[in-house]
């Protein structure tokens, strides 16, 4: 499935990407001292988007990028920012495509408002059929 | 000659889709006794036989490598092994389409062949719809796609020895969710032959509900082992990532679960009669959509290998020639055909109702979801959706289903009360809030997760209830598979859940000889060699891994770098326990000697999988039960009728 | 009761019509930059090359615009739009480099081969520029004011005929 286009995308990305030498960032392949900013940071990897791979999070990609990426939020995870700031940080820079979290705002709205009415169809859907049972 | 031969045949059963389709109409026009008509089954047979020589002969070419042949030429390569020659056939678009008409043109001819239980006409409307369905593909084969094509010169050799793509997952995936798809639009022909006769009744439900469960099992199979094969392949422990092609496999499931559980009670109940015609348009434009999402690539770049804007357009074409014509169908005619039987909530149907609407629900949110993107843009404006959507907004409908799951199958069909099931349902709310209490507030596990095991728990023990106080060798077959499956999602959610709420991580840059550990193992990298295997040369690390300071395994991962074309891969090694799994991976090797290793101990994680595979054995055991009864009801109508023709003769 | 039935057709009416639009874009999959129009974040880089100096940001706060290349040896389209960076610089266009994740020895070879159209060359191997200013790929060119703000951003290689292009948004920034 998706493992089989991420190999493609690894086979053309990769002969560019193996004559690198230098090595991945400190922090990229390497955990936080402390598990709770650890878990944190991972939690946040999970939901950011590899802008290289474009298909993938930054914590289920071996890209350069990514690691640079992931690097990124653990040390600002380590200095004390919040996830949330790491989020918005980058955000500022590579808007809401780089979040796989949509948050409400004027363009994402239908995505939170389509559940709710479906809620409320499926209610008034058993409310119709079964309200004659009594 | 060979492909010639293939060519040929496929234009033939072309034209049988045409005369099959001409004969379906002739017989809603003229009756089902003109003679054209009489020609509708025949030319549905014909055409599977003739589409079968045409996927033999294609088969042929890939096995001899016949290098003038382009399809060929561009994917196959004479020092292949013959059975990744063979996959090769079909691992390619024009092949992949070859083998979904042939398979479809299959399931056409067997319907055709033994399909008797329904009005003569209905079945004519349905071999109609069916040829209408299969025309397109043929022509998207024959005018854009043809996999016969010859080179002007035969090429000295073959271009596809991509030993990466030689997996034998990667041979099988593709056909396990093209037969689920073709299952589908068996399903689909169905719902519009019924719908253009206007009868829907319960035989056409019981002739539509084989086709619907082995549909479904292939899909079941077909994600639980591409989801799987994403876990050991991609070497970070990710096994479903929400991805749009991900995405697009799950929506066909999600529509026939729905669809399934609908025609049982058209079937049993004659209820719910307008909404599993819809479901049936529905099952199939996912299986289209996820076609057309796959192939068009407009969603995701990473997919841009498969990518035609002029495939992507004749799917889009096919896609609203059928789906919109069966919807238009629809609303012009669904008014005209009754709801059918009523039924009270606290019955098998209301359950089942409440089944289908959040199956629906949780549908629209992944169809949501999967196309906002696309949606958005088109204002320009970029936005990514992921698992922290999907995640909580699914969840919203999923627990209320698996609650009613729990409850649906003790209830009796038409009316029950509430009281007579009221010991069982305190059970699962008992063992609900236990679970519930020891998870949330003695190990703390985060909400997700939480509601993930304790509902898990719950319905995997009520979901044996059905079988209470019954002898169980006189339990239908049927019934045994509903409590598989049943059994099963339980399964696989608590597999789902423990990996969300256990799992450890543990990144370590390890010399020769250090120790380091995850979970209750200890591991230690004993030495990293280099290791050479055809086209590839590796560096393997061999580790030394013990459970819980038990007896030592030796494991090797490996790094491994193809030349020819070059790439780095990642070999991870998963140490498989009964209780879950190790994950090991090793990475590259930083400038003081020491390798990146990657460590996950994953408590459960295999019962997601196992879970996957019981589904699918509830639903091959529903379908062989299904098919049993109808053979039966079959011997006896024909029993009927010869007794009924002697007494005639007697009389 | 009725209009209900045509329900699904519209939902899917749209959907085909969003289809077909999108069918006929170019699939455009750069993430461009949010931080055109804002100034460069704080940063100060060591140098990758033996013959040029680093770079710090500041060196952008002297009133001349100038291009920022994010680059590396190791990508092949950085070797393409080398003649038209030679380019550039015949024109007097000031142009900083940026290599990320590069050794020098590496640079230095590089550069030997395809020309040093570089005033200053930055080393960034945790890509911390690139985050930085909200670049996702190598390579990219910003134009920067004389007064440190991003102006305009170019993805990919520079072809020929994107040299005008850059030239007149280096002639805005002036003002």
């Amino acid at each position: 499935m998706k493992g089989l286009f991420a190999l493609i995308a690894m086979m053309i990305a990769l002969p560019v990407a193996a004559q690198q030498s230098v090595p991945p960032a400190p922090y990229a392949y390497r955990q936080l001292e402390d598990p709770v900013l650890e878990a944190e940071a991972q939690e946040l990897m999970e939901t950011l988007r590899c802008l290289k791979c474009q298909s993938q999070s930054i914590a289920d990609s071996d890209a350069a990028m990514a690691g640079d990426m992931r690097h990124q939020v653990r040390i600002r995870i380590a200095s004390g920012e919040s996830p949330e700031e790491v989020r918005s940080w980058l955000v500022e820079r590579y808007g809401d495509y780089v979040s796989y979290e949509p948050v409400l705002s004027t363009r994402t709205w239908p995505l939170f408002a389509v559940p709710v009415i479906l809620v409320l169809v499926a209610g008034m859907l058993f409310w119709r059929r079964f309200r004659r049972r009594g | 000659m060979i492909a010639e031969i293939g060519l040929a045949a496929l234009w033939l059963a072309a034209a049988l889709a045409v005369l099959q389709l001409a004969g379906g109409l002739a017989a809603l026009r003229a009756g089902e006794n003109s003679d054209i008509a009489a020609l509708t089954r025949p030319a549905a047979v014909l055409q599977g036989g003739l589409v079968a020589i045409a996927f033999a002969m294609l088969l042929w070419v890939f096995a001899i490598t016949d290098l003038s042949v382009k399809l060929v030429a561009m994917n196959s390569h004479t020092a292949k092994p013959l059975i990744f020659k063979l996959s090769g056939a079909w691992g390619n678009h024009e092949g992949s389409m070859l083998l979904w008409v042939t398979v479809m043109a299959l399931a056409g001819a067997l319907i055709a062949g033994i399909e008797r239980r329904l009005p003569e006409k209905t079945m004519q409307a349905t071999l109609a719809a069916q040829g209408f369905v299969a025309l397109g593909f043929y022509a998207f084969l024959l005018l854009s796609s043809n996999p016969f094509e010859r080179l002007p010169e035969p090429a000295l050799e073959g271009l596809g020895l991509n030993p990466l793509l030689q997996d034998i997952g990667l041979a099988l995936h593709p056909p396990t969710l093209y037969f689920g798809y073709v299952g589908l639009s068996v399903a689909f022909s169905f719902a519009v032959g019924a719908l253009v006769t206007r009868n829907v009744t319960p035989d056409f439900a019981r002739a539509m509900r084989p086709w619907i469960l082995g549909a479904w099992v292939f899909l079941t199979l077909g994600i639980t082992a591409g989801s799987y094969w994403a876990y050991y392949e991609l070497g970070w422990g990710g096994y479903w990532f929400w991805d749009p092609v991900e995405n697009a496999s799950l929506m066909p499931w999600l529509a026939a679960t729905a669809l399934l559980h609908s025609a049982s009670v058209l079937a049993s109940r004659d209820a719910l009669r307008v909404w599993t015609i819809m479901l049936g348009v529905v099952a199939f434009s996912m299986s289209m959509l996820g076609t057309f999402l796959v192939r068009s690539g407009i969603l995701t770049s990473v997919h841009a290998f498969a990518v035609d804007p002029e495939r992507g357009s004749f799917i889009l074409f096919l896609l609203a020639l059928y789906i919109g014509g069966a919807l238009l169908l629809f609303a012009l005619r669904a008014g005209t055909i009754s709801e059918g039987e009523r039924f009270s909530i606290a019955s098998r149907e209301g359950a089942l109702v409440v089944n289908n609407v959040m199956l629906s629900a949780i549908l629209a949110v992944v169809l949501l979801g999967t196309l906002y993107p696309l949606l958005t843009e088109a204002f320009d404006v970029r936005v990514s959706v992921g698992p922290p959507y999907f995640n909580p907004v699914s969840a919203v409908f999923v627990f209320p289903m698996l609650a009613v799951m729990a409850v649906g199958p003790l209830l009796r069909w038409r009316r029950d009360s509430w009281s007579r099931v009221s010991k069982e349902m305190a059970l699962t709310v008992a063992l609900l809030l236990v679970a519930l209490v020891i998870f949330g507030v003695v190990s703390q596990v985060a909400l997700l997760p939480l509601l993930g095991l304790s509902f898990a728990i719950a319905l995997g023990v009520a979901s044996f209830l059905p079988l209470r106080g019954r002898s169980l060798r006189r339990v239908p077959i049927a019934v045994w598979g509903m409590v598989i499956a049943h059994f099963g999602l339980a399964v696989a959610l608590l597999g789902m859940a423990s990996e969300s709420a256990f799992s450890t991580e543990r990144l370590a840059a390890l010399a020769e000889g250090e120790r380091t550990s995850v979970g209750p193992w200890a591991v230690e990298l004993q030495a990293v060699e280099p290791v050479a295997g055809p086209n590839w040369t590796a560096m393997a690390a061999r580790m030394e891994v013990s459970y819980d300071g038990g007896k030592p395994i030796e494991i090797e991962p490996q790094s491994r770098n193809f030349w020819a074309p070059a790439q780095q891969t990642t070999e991870s090694v998963l140490v498989t326990r009964w209780n879950g799994q190790l994950y090991a991976v090793v990475g590259s090797s930083s400038n003081d000697g020491r390798w990146q290793v990657r460590l996950w101990w994953k408590p459960l994680v295999t019962l997601i999988w196992y879970g996957g595979l019981l589904v699918a054995l509830g639903g091959i055991l529903a379908l062989i039960g299904r098919v049993r009864t109808d053979l039966k009801r079959r011997t006896a109508a024909r029993k009927g009728a010869a007794r009924r023709l002697e007494m005639e003769k007697i009389s | 009761m009725s209009w209900r039935l045509w329900v699904p057709l519209l939902l899917f009416s749209g959907f085909l019509g969003l289809a077909a639009y999108q069918l006929t874009q170019p699939k455009d999959d750069v993430v461009e930059s949010r931080m055109v129009g804002r100034e460069l974040p704080y940063f100060t880089l060591p140098p990758a090359s033996l013959d040029r100096p680093g770079v710090d940001s500041r060196d952008f706060y002297d009133g001349k615009p100038k291009l920022l290349n994010i680059w590396a040896s190791w990508c092949l389209p950085c070797i393409a739009e080398a003649p038209q960076l030679e380019a550039l610089k015949e024109q007097g266009v000031e142009i900083v480099g940026v290599a990320i994740r590069d050794e020098p020895v590496d640079v230095m070879r590089f550069l030997t081969q395809h020309g040093n159209p570089y005033t200053r060359i930055g080393r960034d191997d945790l890509s911390e520029v690139q985050l930085g200013i909200g670049s996702s790929g190598v390579p990219e060119t910003f134009v920067i004011d004389g007064k440190g703000v991003i102006r305009y951003q170019h993805i990919g290689d520079i072809r020929e005929e994107h040299v005008p292009i850059l030239l007149e948004e280096l002639r805005k920034a002036e003002s």
